[in-house]
């Protein structure tokens, strides 16, 4: 049988503020358990949730980016369970009126083609602490599980799409996207080894053509888009195993581990919590008017999707280069640094795109942890453009730049005798010494009729050219001579 | 001594004819040989007192007093004191010292006032009759020399009958359906419930967020006046706290209530009231009459539900309350826990008493699914409902009185085994909370040799006028004045 494959995602944003939604607290990663809990967030008796009016600008600059009504007027519930790592017993979350209501985002497939997922809503709450399991022992050795809160009480806002999207590749190109315009908007810092995005995928096969959705089943806490392929992958095979040998799909929620690629039932809908929502009492309905909004819209930096747009006019970038540098707002800085410098845009982007990016992962580094700058990359790619280097030389200067061993394009270029030979008098004298030991290879080129045949043998003199100029003279002059010399 | 208000005392102090010193000690050492019939104390802190008393001394020498400096009074065990164990009435909190103020503690703190202690309550302020408390029940100071134990009333029995029984002449209190105006009336001493928003929670442990609220008790209205000045504000720590201009609510206490209109909600004299105790409520409203108000009868029409959704939205807000009391990080947890589960369920089932668990458990049934439209949703409607009863009424007049309790104090167990007979202790008082508006109980008179309280329910915000209006009834009468034998 064919397959309709039905998803749709919530993803979890954790908001930059400097200080917890509810709490005084700073929110900074990695400090010493517990050393980031005061009294509110540990639940103290007495103590009362104070709202951090940042969380409320960050939301709703959220809002207006994925073009999604502002509700004037939301609500904080209570969301009843017991957990260690949920001090108050409670979370403290929006369900019946979040801050954010419906909106979309528009995605570019490999296809060329553009598509529009609709955001749901999408609502502030605050984020649990963290259980740290078998991580201390007592005195007899048993494995005791800690608990630590610095992050309980860290700004979230929950994104909830409709199940718009059909298969992987658009699940992790929304995710993409969406990890694109929180950390333009600035509201995130988009560290997914931090958890500081993680992702629910809901997932539902029907059969083809069919209206009815099928039952689904919820994969959660993806913190990286390649888990998310992969446990998109893997759920839909098997629930694809399982209808197509007659069975039925269990309303549940899972966890994926991507180290292994399995997966395995943490709750069925039956045995989910009654969590028991009802208005926070302790918070007074966030009233959110017209002067709020409009001081968040006037504060929005550009979004991937103008930028992508300007990139295309005021560079002259190619669709996918514009979409590629454009989507990441530190991408798009490091570029436009460099290209002030380097001035050629397509060039600056090839070297981003090629010798940049491919160091990043190879290290895996962003470009926030980058060695070289934007005005490094873009001086190389300045003595690359005027012929001073060829691009053989040009890897090497940026092998030197990335190494630290030098930070200065030309000096390296100067140190390494780098600087190609371009004076066309001593090129045609090497270029007739090396013609001159080769009368078979200039024979054979000559009586070749086939034009892309005698392209591939002039490959066959660069060689001993670039020996016999030690790998200094420039490739292209070399090149014009050889093919004046050889007669067309 | 002891029968001295915060008012003369104050002026003492600032005469210098006693110290703050001097004065602790006599109350301190009051309390060591009374206190054993009452058991209105969880916690007397008599070392941080005495030093807090030297401290006062030393201020009023350098001349930064404050009327409060150096004054004795007690806080209800519900307010978080930095340093000093606040039990809130349970074995939960038995042992749980906070490391910081609430802010009525701090305002307290700050103004120089010297505590002598924690006192009992019903636990987690779920109660009318103190009697719930997990260190013992209270006995109220009336109707002892008749050879009755009675109880003060609760919540806040502990703190008024500390002050019935001239152990401190002030301490603070809480009321979230008439735990500070009920024991007031059962003790003989005046207390006030202020508007929703006024006094700060923060620190002040919860019991239902949306109905507590802080409050005063005293024997004279002058006095509560003086510790509604210290308390009330606006505070950035409770977002329920409400920003608005802050009256010196002793600076009216003596303008003449002469066209004061007065509305006597015909729902509140009802069967329910005792005709003797009805009595005493409509001679009191006869002073008034004298001192030149005018009555007129008004009506609640929703009063009746008010004690129906007040045990849906009070118990809701509760259950969730009371969740952070779970074993991890602070308060009782019971011993050798073999996992999670058993953590929390035994924790829980030997640290909260049996009142407590029935209103977590009514709470957590009426916010199932399945049930919360039908219970949550629909108090919620009547809360609007009963809101506006009160918004009507004070068009057509300034002031409501009532009885503050269908009778006098009774006899300690006569109600423990039937919680709808002690939820009905609250039947007059309930609305007040679910309104948010301020009320007052106000000694005015004596049913079988115990004090019956006059009830006077103000507009949002009218606290300055329901002191006044219990000042003047108080320069008239001596009601509050009655020591118990």
């Amino acid at each position: 049988m064919q397959w309709d494959i039905v998803i749709g995602l919530e993803i979890h944003v954790q908001l930059a503020t400097k200080t917890k939604i509810f709490s005084g607290s700073s929110t900074a990663y990695g400090a010493e358990p517990n050393t980031q809990a005061n009294a509110v967030d540990l639940a103290m008796p007495g103590t009362l949730p104070v709202p951090n009016e940042q969380a409320f600008r960050y939301a709703v600059m959220f809002g207006l980016a994925v073009n999604a009504e502002i509700e004037r007027r939301s609500v904080f519930e209570r969301k009843n369970y017991f957990y260690p790592d949920l001090p108050k017993g409670y979370q403290t979350t929006q369900l019946e009126r979040p801050i954010v209501g419906p909106g979309y985002v528009d995605i570019d497939l490999a296809s060329g083609e553009t598509k529009r997922v609709r955001i749901h809503h999408a609502h502030l709450e605050e984020d649990a602490g963290k259980s740290l399991h078998d991580t201390f022992y007592d005195e007899l050795g048993h494995g005791m599980s800690g608990i630590d809160l610095n992050r309980a009480g860290t700004p979230l806002i929950e994104v909830v799409t409709e199940p718009d999207m059909t298969n992987a590749e658009e699940a992790v190109a929304f995710a993409k996207k969406l990890h694109s315009i929180v950390t333009s908007l600035g509201i995130c810092d988009g560290d997914m080894s931090q958890g500081s995005m993680r992702f629910d995928v809901n997932i539902s096969l029907k059969p083809k053509g069919s209206e009815t959705l099928g039952t689904r089943t919820e994969t959660k806490n993806l913190n990286s888009f390649r888990f998310m392929e992969q446990a998109i992958a893997h759920e839909v095979e098997r629930q694809m195993d399982i209808l197509e040998d007659g069975g039925t799909i269990v309303q549940e929620t899972r966890l994926y581990n991507g180290d292994r690629d399995e997966s395995r039932s943490m709750r069925t809908k039956e045995e989910a919590n009654d969590y028991r929502y009802f208005p926070c009492p302790d918070l007074l309905p966030v009233e959110i008017d017209d002067s709020f909004i409009e001081e968040a819209r006037n504060s929005l930096p550009e979004l991937p999707d103008a930028r992508k747009a300007r990139f295309m006019d005021q560079y002259g970038l190619n669709d996918y280069d514009a979409g590629l540098l454009g989507g990441d707002s530190k991408l798009a800085a490091f570029f436009e640094e460099a290209v002030s410098h380097g001035k050629d845009a397509k060039l600056t982007s090839n070297w981003i795109q090629g010798e940049f990016s491919a160091r990043l992962n190879a290290e895996e580094k962003t470009v926030a942890d980058s060695p070289i700058s934007g005005a490094q990359l873009g001086d190389l790619v300045v003595r690359i453009a005027d012929n001073t280097i060829s691009s053989a030389g040009a890897k090497k200067v940026f092998e030197a730049l990335w190494s630290g061993e030098n930070d200065n394009v030309d000096a390296i270029i100067d140190a390494k005798g780098l600087k190609q030979v371009s004076d066309t008098g001593a090129l045609e004298a090497m270029v007739d010494e090396v013609l001159a030991g080769m009368p078979d290879q200039v024979a054979q080129y000559q009586n070749e009729e086939d034009p892309k045949k005698r392209k591939k043998m002039l490959g066959g003199f660069m060689g001993p050219l670039m020996k016999a100029s030690k790998g200094q003279g420039n490739p292209k002059l070399f090149n014009e001579i050889l093919v004046k010399k050889l007669g067309g | 001594m002891h029968n001295k208000s915060v008012a003369e005392l104050s002026r003492e102090l600032e005469r210098g004819e006693i110290s703050s010193v001097e004065l602790t000690q006599q109350f301190l050492d009051r309390i060591k040989q009374e206190d054993g019939r009452f058991n209105s104390f969880i916690t007397v802190t008599e070392e941080q007192a005495l030093a807090d008393a030297k401290a006062a001394d030393e201020q009023r020498a350098a001349g930064n007093a404050t009327p409060w400096t150096g004054v004795p009074f007690a806080h209800k065990d519900i307010f978080c004191t930095n340093g000093v164990r606040t039990t809130c009435g349970s074995k939960m909190l038995e042992n749980f010292v906070p490391p910081y103020d609430a802010t009525v503690t701090g305002n307290f703190r700050k103004a120089g006032a010297v505590c002598l202690g924690k006192t009992n309550m019903d636990e987690f302020a779920m109660g009318s009759s103190t009697e719930s408390s997990y260190f013992g029940a209270t006995t109220n100071p009336w109707g002892l020399s008749q050879g009755d134990k009675r109880v003060p009333g609760g919540s806040s029995g502990g703190s008024a009958a500390a002050v019935a029984a001239r152990l401190v002449p002030a301490a603070t209190a809480t009321d979230t359906g008439g735990s500070i105006r009920q024991p007031a009336a059962l003790c003989g001493i005046t207390g006030l419930k202020p508007t929703y928003g006024r006094v700060s929670r923060y620190g002040m442990i919860a019991f239902a967020s949306s109905l507590d609220q802080g409050g005063t008790m005293a024997r004279t209205a002058e006095d509560n006046a003086l510790m509604l000045n210290v308390m009330a504000g606006f505070d950035p720590k409770d977002s329920t706290s409400i920003d608005r201009e802050l009256p010196d609510y002793t600076a009216t206490l003596n303008e003449p209530l002469k066209g004061l209109k007065i509305g006597l909600p015909k729902e509140y004299f009802s069967d329910q009231l005792s005709p003797a105790m009805e009595e005493q409520v409509r001679n009191a409203v006869k002073e008034y009459e004298k001192l030149g108000a005018t009555v007129k009868e008004v009506s609640l029409p929703n009063a009746k539900l008010a004690i129906a959704a007040y045990y849906v939205i009070a118990p809701a807000e509760a259950s969730a309350n009371l969740s952070r009391f779970d074993g991890a990080r602070y308060g009782y947890r019971c011993d050798d826990p073999k996992d999670l589960m058993d953590m929390y369920t035994r924790t829980r089932a030997e640290g909260f008493g049996t009142e407590v668990k029935r209103r977590i458990l009514v709470g957590t049934y009426a916010l199932s699914a399945g049930y919360f439209d039908a219970y949550y949703l629909k108090a919620q409607k009547v809360r609007r409902l009963i809101q506006q009863d009160f918004i009507n009424a004070f068009k057509e007049v300034d002031v409501l009185m009532s009885p503050t309790s269908p009778s006098p104090a009774f006899v300690q167990g006569e109600k423990t085994n039937d919680p709808v007979t002690m939820y009905l202790e609250d039947i007059f008082t309930i609305a007040v909370n679910l309104a948010g508006v301020p009320a007052m109980s106000v000694p005015a008179g004596f049913v079988d040799g115990l004090p019956v309280g006059l009830q006077i329910i103000g507009d949002y915000f009218s606290e300055a006028r329901l002191l006044n209006a219990a000042h003047q009834f108080q320069q008239a009468t001596d009601w509050h004045q009655r020591e118990p034998q």
